[in-house]
């Protein structure tokens, strides 16, 4: 029987960034098939030509045994596929059934139609154990039956081959139980199904095969039963060619941070933040390793005053932080900063600069109340002699502080940022993605400053996905998974296999 | 003191006073579910006043006279949606910049066309007529049944049944037709609905045509009905208080129409009050009365911001994204 | 496209000096339409606005009303702030002045009494723009709607207001009139070549408020927060700026700046408080805000070009009576569209343009 989908020499190119490299596997009809990889592994650019938003450089598709050429979503649908995404496509505040309805309502009275499509809902229903409601509201349902509805769609539109990104993502561990029923049941009925997800545990449960991409490319393409998780957190990490960069002898200091019993619930009343606890001692950088998405983001917001904790103990240099009783963080990362605590954001564009001031004018963001003469007036002579230090110091090109910092590439912008916060002397140190968008020979100096800074005796928290930086960076690695710390080890303890296994959600053992 | 009250009339003042808010707030519901923020209802109702009041003195046909305010009135929504939609420009500003730029307009053509100080001659009997429901004389002198029948239900102009008329229209046409559900959709999700294949920019702009033609029925009642003639500036605010309406009323059609009537009610006593001695306060000037349909504007907006929910996609021009 | 990819001196000037010819050409058109001709009314307008020394000299004093609206509008803008209220804060600010100079004027001599006025003049109208400033910040409530219900609830209250300040006898809708005290000086005690002019000091004021907005938005800390809240608020939160209080900071000091506007034409030209004395300057305000990019050498030019409309646009109603005042209240809409809502109508092309020509 033909493969469902043959991948024959994918390749795909954005800019500088070969996102798919000669990519090629093939998946079987009526099986579930596993796709996993670590961030930028590549997985979500080839689901993403299966799926007809981008068309691949070279190489060839074929579904069903026929070449294809998926151009857009509209031939993907009629190829069959269809396509779960992780930021679900439904209008809140309308019912499941005039979600599925909307593009295709027959006419312009809705009432004969609705009966029509309701009754195919509730057979499809049936037939998949969805329990969906047609008649209820997207926002009046959990997340979980949110993706069901979304899932709905894809069969409506009887999609034979359904690619699922990431689905459990923002799922319970019931709702993920129930959603395995439900993908069982489709492969009963014939259908493929195709799981991209770095989760370990979901991958050995359910899937027929599985292949492990990294870097753009396929490491290994095998059948579940044959393989444990061991192999495949090795292959989907692959061995670090960097090992630790050179630093001076490891002999923290004082405790700088301590953090206990950090909790964060959103309004949709879902745990972000479960329960953490950890310190970091002057002098020392702790890594925290893990797939975007599992509160990595949220808890750099927290310790840097953009944003309140639900409950739990923050302290700094012993004192408590003073985010207690307040309505919101509206001001509060100026206290932080006065404490000590240093910030490079995750995202740089959104919250590291003002995209259209100049060089010179983001050179002091965040530090502008410590800038002022009399009447409050900026010392600009001040302040562009400290940038063109700043721009000497860290190689800054163009070393124009007058040029608005929107047209600098990606590295030295981020140098600009590093600039800024390492000059403010903080004694804790955020650091969020920091080489992310920037150049490999700007990665090298970034990581020599951070090290630096190390050495000289400040305390350094670092968020990062790539695991070579953690590798190259940490004394301490810290695993997050799903809002917890499911792990730590000391650098000398590093091991990738077990840390992918840490990353995949499978807890300390 | 009480005698002073009238409240029968006010209750009938109330059912006169509503339809100016409704068209124009139904026309804001149209424009603003799809996502385009409306600020130019009150331009459109004026120069839909005017417009409407010109042609139906010099053809002497008032039907004539709303038709070319519709007209008018679509003209100016296609503008608006061109700013807003196709050049995705600040859709605020374009509001604003509309309704100051035809106050001008419509007193310089009002002006040059008629001479008359910048007002349109008086219609005198060219206006639309009343519906008087059937039976009326028979019933006329019945208490209170009498009244209800012949003066709050019956005997009122023939815009105002149609705006009455409209809310049931406006609520199946929003939540039972496929214009309806993809005009939803695209207000709150316009990626989700681009998804499922709906134009999102027509569908705008389809809001808009409908926006331009409900509100122009706003400045025809202001001018053939209620006054008889086009006065500069005669929307005074309304275009607002459509707003406000729309706010109070969740974006729903019926309780928009409901925050219409509250207005239309206020306007009402206000006239009422203006004569009435008031123990120790004596009587209550005019302006401060006037003043109330605003404060109350401020109240509901400060109190019912955090409960009241926008269409999502609101104010924000759709770019396709991936 | 996006004015981004346009060198500086492109979106800074050339495109504003387009959108404003734009606006113009259909003013243009409508006077045709209106059977008079756009040239014949331009060289009227000219002339009795700015070659005419008397007509020069009301241009100016226009111009500094519009001067203070302008900046009232761009600082509200430069956070991100659509403040439609200056309209009302203008006449609320009027009130201020006028309660205090009918309170002290025959006790206090001018040089304490003209500050203490200017002064309650910035103090109500800030108080004006603060409710509206504090619903946003806090609540949540749109600053355009609330600022529109602002002026109405303005209108209604002064309405009420000056008919009881109305001294006994009087038919005009006004307060008495003020003491000499309280007179601002007229600068044709310097320039004679002015006539009977009511440009007064209002003027250098205006200027010099210019030059402090200059310094403070572009030079203090305080302006620095101001731009980064309208440029990016999730950096301005990143950087400790405190988005709440910098709503309603501003707000005061946009609603302050309206009410100093109401300087000029109540102690420097009136001496009396009337009834809709703001004219729809405060409107005029945000046509200038927009067409002078919140720049204060903008404001300053777009200000004297709307003195010289509305200086013009008198004399041009009186000859050409097709052409009343109120067809500048229709260009200033045109110009508020133009060059509000659809800055970026030529970019596409003048990109184009450019990069042709680099070729």
């Amino acid at each position: 029987m033909q493969p469902a989908v043959e991948f024959q020499h994918i390749s795909k190119r954005f800019g500088a960034v070969q996102a798919n490299r000669d990519v090629s596997f093939s998946i079987a009809s009526g099986s579930i098939h596993g796709v996993i990889g670590e961030n930028g592994a590549g997985k979500s650019t080839l689901m993403s030509i299966l799926y007809g938003y981008y068309q691949a450089d070279s190489g060839k598709l074929l579904i069903n045994g026929q070449e294809q050429q998926i151009r857009n979503s509209h031939e993907a649908i009629v190829s069959g596929i269809g396509m779960v995404h992780q930021h679900f496509m439904l209008v809140e505040n309308m019912t499941v059934l005039d979600n599925v309805m909307l593009g295709g309502e027959g006419g312009f009275r809705l009432a004969q139609r609705r009966k029509e499509v309701e009754v195919t809902l509730r057979d499809i229903c049936k037939r998949y154990n969805l329990e969906v409601d047609p008649l209820d509201k997207i926002q009046d349902l959990s997340v979980g039956v949110q993706q069901r509805v979304e899932i709905l769609k894809q069969i409506y539109r009887s999609a034979n081959i359904l690619i699922l990104d990431e689905p459990t993502a923002v799922l319970t561990v019931q709702e993920t139980a129930s959603l395995f029923e439900v993908l069982r049941l489709f492969k009963e009925q014939g259908k493929t199904i195709i799981l991209i997800t770095h989760k370990l545990q979901e991958i050995l449960e359910i899937t027929d095969e599985v292949t492990v991409m990294r870097g753009g490319t396929v490491v290994g393409s095998v059948v579940t039963a044959e393989t444990n998780k061991e192999q495949l957190a090795e292959l989907m990490v692959g061995r670090p060619i960097e090992t630790q960069l050179p630093r001076a002898a490891y002999a923290p200091g004082d405790t700088v941070l301590d953090v206990k019993g950090l909790n964060l619930i959103n309004d949709q009343q879902v745990s972000l933040l479960k329960d953490l606890n950890f310190n970091i001692r002057a002098g020392e950088i702790v890594a925290i390793a893990g797939v975007s998405g599992n509160g990595q983001s949220e808890l750099l917001e927290i310790l840097s005053g953009m944003r309140l904790p639900s409950s739990g103990t923050i302290t700094m240099q012993g004192k408590t932080l003073p985010y207690a009783g307040r309505k919101d963080a509206d001001g509060l990362p100026a206290v932080y900063r006065d404490r000590g605590i240093g910030h490079v954001p995750e995202d740089r564009l959104r919250d590291a600069v003002v995209k259209n001031f100049s060089v010179m004018m983001n050179s002091f963001l965040g530090y502008q109340k410590k800038l002022g003469k009399a009447f409050g007036l900026l010392d600009y002579k001040q302040i562009l002699s400290n940038c063109n230090e700043m721009l000497r110091k860290f190689d800054v090109r163009p070393a124009d502080p007058h040029l608005r910092i929107a047209l600098l590439s990606g590295g030295n912008q981020q140098k600009v940022v590093m600039a800024r916060e390492i000059d403010a002397n903080p004694k804790l140190m955020l650091v969020g993605q920091p080489t992310r968008g920037v150049d490999i020979g700007t990665i090298e100096s970034l990581h020599a400053r951070l090290l630096a800074m190390r050495d000289a005796g400040v305390a350094i928290l670092l968020v990062s996905v790539e695991l070579e930086e953690v590798r190259a960076l940490a004394d301490r690695i810290l695993v997050m998974s799903s809002g917890a710390i499911t792990g730590e080890l000391k650098v000398e303890e590093f091991d990738a296999t077990r840390i992918g296994l840490l990353m995949g959600g499978l807890h300390k053992h | 003191m009480f005698d002073d009250f009238q409240f029968s009339s006010i209750l009938v003042s109330t059912i006169r006073n509503a339809p100016v808010l409704m068209f124009a707030a139904m026309a804001g519901l149209f424009a603003e579910r799809s996502g385009v923020v409306d600020l130019a209802l009150e331009g459109k109702m004026l120069a839909s006043a005017f417009v409407s009041a010109a042609v139906a003195f010099t053809t002497q046909n008032p039907w004539l006279g709303v038709l070319a305010g519709v007209g008018v009135s679509v003209f100016i929504a296609l503008i608006q949606a061109f700013v807003s939609i196709t050049q995705k420009g600040n859709q605020l500003v374009a509001g604003i910049a509309i309704n100051i730029a035809l106050s001008g307009l419509t007193f310089v053509l009002a002006q040059f066309f008629f001479m008359q100080g910048g007002r349109t001659p008086d219609l005198g009997d060219a206006r639309l007529f009343d519906i008087v429901l059937p039976g009326s004389a028979a019933v006329a002198n019945i208490p209170f049944i009498g009244w209800f029948y012949t003066k709050l239900i019956g005997g009122h102009s023939v815009l105002v049944y149609l705006a009455f008329g409209l809310i049931p229209l406006v609520h199946w046409v929003l939540y039972h037709s496929r214009f309806g559900l993809r005009l939803r959709a695209v207000g709150e999700n316009p990626h989700a609905a681009d998804a499922a294949g709906v134009n999102v920019e027509r569908t705008r702009f389809m809001a808009m045509i409908c926006a331009g033609v409900l509100c122009s029925f706003s400045g025809a009642y202001l001018s053939i009905v209620q006054s008889g003639f086009f006065l500069r500036d005669m929307s005074a605010g309304n275009g607002y208080l459509a707003l406000t309406a729309l706010v109070f009323g969740n974006w729903r059609p019926l309780q928009t129409a409901l925050g219409c009537l509250m207005f239309g009610f206020f306007t009402a006593l206000q006239v009422q009050i203006e004569g009435v001695v008031f123990p120790v306060i004596g009587k209550v000037p005019g302006s401060l009365i006037q003043m109330i349909p605003y404060v109350v504007t401020v109240v509901v907006l400060a109190g019912l911001m955090a409960k009241s929910v926008a269409p999502k996609a609101i104010g924000v021009p759709f770019v396709k994204s991936r | 496209m996006n004015q981004a990819d346009l060198p500086r001196w492109a979106s800074a000037i050339a495109l504003p000096l387009l959108n404003l010819l734009s606006a113009l050409l259909v003013a243009a058109g409508v006077i045709y339409l209106l059977g008079e001709s756009p040239i014949e009314s331009l060289q009227i307008l000219i002339n009795a606005a700015v070659l005419d020394p008397e007509g020069l000299g009301y241009t100016l004093f226009y111009a500094a009303t519009f001067i203070f609206t302008g900046l009232s509008v761009s600082v509200a803008m430069q956070a991100g702030l659509f403040n439609i209220g200056s309209e009302g804060q203008m006449y609320i600010g009027g009130l201020g002045l006028t309660l205090l100079i009918l309170a002290l004027d025959t006790h206090l001599p001018g040089w304490i009494l003209i500050p203490l006025a200017i002064a309650s003049s910035a103090i109500f109208g800030a108080a004006w723009a603060f409710l509206p400033g504090y619903l946003q910040a806090k609540r949540g409530s749109h600053v355009v709607v609330t600022t529109i219900m602002f002026n109405f609830i303005a209108a209604n209250l002064m309405n009420y207001l000056i008919i009881l300040m109305i001294p006994d006898g009087q038919q005009n809708p006004a307060s008495r009139l003020f003491a000499d005290s309280s007179w601002l000086p007229k600068l044709n005690s310097v320039f004679p070549v002015l006539g009977e002019t009511p440009l007064n000091i209002s003027f250098i004021l205006a200027i010099l408020a210019l030059v402090i907005y200059g310094v403070a938005v572009w030079r203090t800390t305080w302006g620095y927060q101001l731009r980064a809240t309208g440029l990016n608020q999730h950096a301005a939160h990143y950087a400790g700026i405190s988005i709440k209080k910098t709503i309603i900071v501003t707000m005061m000091i946009s609603g302050a700046l309206a009410g100093l506007a109401a300087v000029n034409s109540v102690m420097g030209s009136t001496h009396y408080l009337n009834l809709n004395f703001p004219a729809g300057a405060g409107f005029i305000g945000i046509a200038i805000a927009l067409m002078g990019r919140q720049h204060p050498i903008g404001i300053f030019l777009s200000s004297i070009l709307f003195g010289a409309l509305i200086q013009g646009g008198f004399d041009l109603s009186l000859e050409k009576p097709n052409i009343p005042p109120e067809t500048f209240i229709f260009i200033q809409g045109l110009i508020i569209l133009f060059c509000g809502a659809m800055e970026n109508l030529y970019a596409p092309a003048l990109s184009a343009l450019l990069k042709r020509k680099e070729k």
